[in-house]
């Protein structure tokens, strides 16, 4: 009963986190220099289609009355149409969004296989070897552009080495070996950065629990030296680490508009990137608010998941 | 030491006045790491101030006799597809991306800075919904938004910065807001206040000192985000427009000719990144050097 | 006599520090028999609860090292025995209670499964069955509910119910040997009595031995069989309870007596502290360790040369580390039946 009250809780206190990203959004449309309906209309437009834009936009009423269309519009499902193609941004977006999500899902995951071992290792075995390179190699990790690795990748693995293709996508339905194949690369470059940050925070995570006293009561059991690090440890060092896994996918979405233009994959953030030079705004809001509505929900994951590792949480 | 720098979101960064400027940089100069990392930041600005009379060519003169060549005696690190020289280009570049990261991070700190003020001083219901929309705000991923601010101004290195700029304030909002709050509530606050002293004096005169601590170090990291972002955002085409070239330019009109020319690619590519690692460095030994300070001190 | 069931012999335990590796259990012999009840008395920093660590091999991961000495149990030999024997033994054989109730118990997970892991790990139990046996236990150390309240978290508990929670972990698989480590000091008073109630009372059922680490003489006057005091880093004393308190040997453990709320009160006097602190691991005092603070201090015999552990009176069971035992034994047992 507890759990259920708790999810519905983190639930509705993101309701309001949504309607103000929502007005955010809303409001980058007037920083446009200029006149938004004039845009719209196309330059040479007499001022007579430049009024009828504004009508047709609602850009003559009063400021909470466009917001609440706007709204209501997105609630439906409706994001504007493109300027270019006039098709549906709604549908431009998800057409393109398995790819980014793929992206970014390949991206956590090489992520945390790369890091969790890692930063148990380093926690475990303090001042080896392993350990000191962990810290360096975090280091560098945290401070290169992922661009700059996946440039390297792509010299290296794909072009000189041909072991993976360097561009492209092919959907999971139509062939899964391609689809896992042209997502490694990419996927790893993201991860890279990724396993850096979440390496670190595993460490320190780590660290602590493995002093505490209940560790002790663990060993005093005589539980295998495994089950303590995995069972006892983790679970009670997972919450700062899922707190940066968090920050991590925010940055991923971000980071996925450049790998796509390296790799040459038709994502979401080349969709974006295409409409800055066409100058389509209802696109480029679209994605603006779906990002953000990801991260939202990444978020609220995130929430739900301290409820589960610490059990305090949940009966607070 | 946790690897986050920024603090967690509503915690209040502990009062630390700077310490007295000797001992801060006798502290930071034994700090081995951070101490190279600021000489090499500063042959890097170095290099970028006198840039005329260090790059061997003109960076802007091509030759198409010798579009992607090889590093030789003459192009060190050899030419790039306007038969440019990439290493005077680099030399060049590096104004306009040193410039350009001052800029977004004084765009921050300009909106950052008195937001926070205003934010942790003045508290209730102004602070709750500043934090709100600060953190609506940075539910948007930070190069998405930024892609998204330059479009809807126009592709331009100032826009570019304006727009990492705007998305990096929350940030210097946050830690300028947690050291105002942890300030605010000492005691020599409220004398202060019982004296009379009107709040402009009082936080000039005593919050802000206790700000400068962890804005430096934000500050400092900042300026290797922003250098970051601005990379990214000029090798989208979306930042610096030819004929002009920062770091990140190069390494977008680079990145097509990788498999004939890799050297371009990688030379803006390291470049960069030591820049960043400096920047990250540096802030690290900030850190530390103000943290013993408290924790050895009072 | 009967083999005992734990032995200590010579027990030598070294930490690192700044000053180098330092020895803060020194050359520590006793034992325990079976059906037995010890405790081992001292003040914190005279070693008592490192000795009982390091004979199950709980020092190595906070940094430790057992240099010398053994530590038999049962037949076997614990020092230098694998880490993977020795998980064999502890939680079933030998089992352990710990001082804070609050911070020694998983928070992430149920008290049920904290106890069920033990059973599954030691006896090869399924779920279903290891948790049956889990609220056994509770309901075994009287946790009211024990049914529901085994699907609650440590959080849920006070700190009394935590450390039954402790104890129905350490019994579950009915060791030979219970080891408890100060498990009261961190109670309240009614609430340290109960627990020692209760681990009367488990003691009486199952016959196992009980080895229990306390600064508290109260607490050995209750329900200790034979006591082992301990200071800096040694037994000084070691008796019957009934001797020790009717006769102690040691002027430490003299000092203990005097100091005791309840010996005050009786005599309707304020309780005499023992002078001075205790001596530090770095910087032991040349001779007897304890001579600063001795009031029958003699210069040359308790300063000079270090004083052996010896027996009472030849074929005694009762030792003592005092150079002046012989003459100090009727001075110290007058002071205490004042």
């Amino acid at each position: 009963m507890n759990t259920f009250r708790y999810i519905t809780r983190r639930i509705i206190s993101t309701v309001p986190m949504l309607v103000l990203v929502g007005l955010i959004t809303f409001l980058l449309i007037h920083i446009t220099p200029g006149d938004p309906a004039a845009v719209v209309a196309g330059e040479n437009a007499s001022l007579q289609a430049i009024e009828e834009a504004r009508h047709r936009l609602g850009l003559d009423q009063p400021f909470l009355i466009q917001f609440w269309h706007w709204l209501w519009a997105v609630l439906h499902g409706d994001l504007g149409t493109s300027f270019t193609s006039g098709k549906p941004v709604t549908e431009l977006i998800f057409d393109r969004l398995p790819i980014t999500l793929s992206l970014t899902a390949g991206a956590t995951l090489i992520g945390l296989l790369i890091a969790v071992p890692l930063g148990v290792f380093a926690a475990t075995k303090r001042g080896s070897w392993l350990d000191r390179i962990t810290i360096f190699g975090t280091s560098l990790g945290i401070a290169a552009p992922e661009f700059f690795i996946g440039l390297l990748l792509v010299l290296v693995v794909a072009l000189e080495w041909g072991w993976l293709p360097a561009t492209g996508y092919v959907p999971f339905a139509e062939d899964p070996v391609e689809w896992l194949a042209r997502l490694t690369l990419p996927s790893v470059t993201l991860g890279l950065g990724v396993a850096a940050e979440l390496a670190r925070q595993v460490r320190g995570s780590m660290i602590d629990v493995l002093s505490r006293d209940y560790i002790q009561t663990a060993r005093a059991k005589g539980l295998s030296t495994l089950s303590i690090i995995v069972k006892h440890g983790l679970k009670n060092a997972a919450i700062p680490v899922v707190t940066v896994l968090g920050l991590q996918v925010r940055r991923l979405l971000g980071g996925t508009v450049i790998v796509e233009q390296i790799f040459a994959m038709n994502g979401v953030g080349s969709l974006a990137v295409r409409a800055v030079f066409l100058r389509d705004l209802p696109v480029l809001l679209g994605v603006a608010l779906t990002t953000a509505v990801v991260v939202l929900l990444v978020n609220l994951l995130v929430d739900m998941s301290y409820g589960y590792f610490d059990p305090k949480v949940r009966s607070a | 030491m946790s690897a986050a720098i920024f603090p967690a979101p509503g915690t209040a960064a502990p009062a630390v006045p700077l310490p007295p400027p000797s001992s801060f940089f006798k502290r930071f100069c034994r700090n081995r790491t951070a101490m190279i990392s600021a000489i090499i930041l500063l042959l890097i600005v170095l290099t970028a101030i006198f840039a005329p009379y260090l790059a061997p060519h003109d960076p802007a003169r091509s030759s198409l006799r010798n579009i992607l060549k090889p590093p030789s005696a003459m192009y060190l690190l050899g030419s790039d597809d306007l038969g440019r020289d990439v290493l005077s280009r680099l030399i060049f570049a590096s104004r306009l991306s040193l410039v350009a990261s001052v800029q977004a991070v004084a765009i921050a700190l300009a909106l950052g800075l008195p937001l926070g003020l205003i934010s942790g001083y003045a508290g209730g219901w102004a602070d709750t919904v500043i934090m709100r929309c600060n953190d609506a705000l940075m539910s948007f991923p930070a190069l998405i938004l930024a892609v998204v601010i330059v479009g809807l101004l126009g592709p331009s290195l100032t826009n570019a910065m304006t727009a990492i700029g705007l998305v990096y304030a929350p940030r210097i909002m946050r830690v300028v807001r947690g050291s105002t709050l942890s300030v605010r509530e000492e005691v020599y606050i409220r004398a202060a206040r019982a004296l009379g002293c009107g709040d402009a004096r009082i936080i000039a005169y005593h919050v802000l000192p206790n700000v400068t601590g962890p804005l430096v170090v934000q500050a400092t990291v900042l300026m290797g985000q922003a250098l970051l972002a601005e990379a990214g955002l000029s090798f989208l085409g979306l930042g610096t427009q030819p004929p002009q070239a920062s770091w990140g330019a190069m390494l977008g009109t680079a990145f097509p000719y990788m498999a004939q020319s890799p050297v371009p690619t990688i030379a803006s590519g390291l470049v960069i990144s030591v820049t960043v690692l400096c920047f990250n460095l540096i802030g690290d030994g900030i850190r530390d050097s103000v943290g013993r300070m408290r924790r050895s001190g009072d | 006599m009967a083999e005992p069931l734990l032995e200590l012999r010579d027990l030598t335990v070294q930490f690192p520090s700044p000053n180098g590796w330092l020895t803060v259990v020194d050359k520590v012999s006793f034992s325990v028999g079976r059906n037995d009840i010890v405790c081992v008395v001292g003040e914190s920093g005279s070693g008592k609860s490192v000795t009982m660590q390091a004979a199950v091999g709980l020092v190595q991961p906070k940094g430790g090292r057992v240099t010398g000495g053994s530590v038999r149990f049962d037949g076997k030999e614990l020092v230098g025995m694998s880490n993977r024997d020795l998980n064999r033994v502890r939680g079933d054989e030998i089992g352990f209670i710990f001082q804070e109730p609050m911070s020694s118990l998983n928070p992430a997970y149920t008290v049920g499964e904290q106890i069920a892991e033990v059973v599954r790990r030691h006896r090869g139990a399924s779920r279903a069955d290891a948790w049956k046996r889990a609220v056994e236990m509770l309901d075994r150390v009287h946790i009211a509910s024990a049914a529901s309240r085994a699907r609650e978290y440590p959080h849920q508990f006070s700190g009394g119910m935590r450390q039954r929670v402790m104890i129905a972990m350490a019994v579950a698989c009915d060791p030979k040997l219970l080891i408890a480590d100060e498990p009261s000091t961190a109670l309240d008073v009614t609430i340290q009595a109960r627990i020692l109630e209760l681990l009367r009372e488990l003691q009486r059922e199952s016959g196992m031995s009980v080895l229990f680490i306390t600064h508290d003489l109260g607490v050995v006057a209750d329900i200790a069989r034979r006591v082992v005091v301990m200071y800096g880093a040694q037994v000084v004393e070691s008796a019957s309870a009934d001797e020790l308190f009717a006769r102690p040997r040691h002027p430490y453990t003299a000092g203990l007596l005097a100091a005791m709320p309840q010996v005050a009160l009786e005599r309707g006097q304020d309780p005499v502290a023992i002078p001075g602190t205790v001596a530090q691991a770095h910087a032991w005092p040349g001779g007897c360790r304890f001579n600063p603070r001795c009031v029958y201090r003699q210069e040359g015999a308790c300063t000079t040369v270090p004083v052996p552990l010896e027996p009472v009176a030849p074929g005694q069971d009762a030792l003592v580390r005092c150079a002046l035992a012989a003459s100090l034994s009727d001075t110290l047992r007058e002071a205490v039946a004042a």
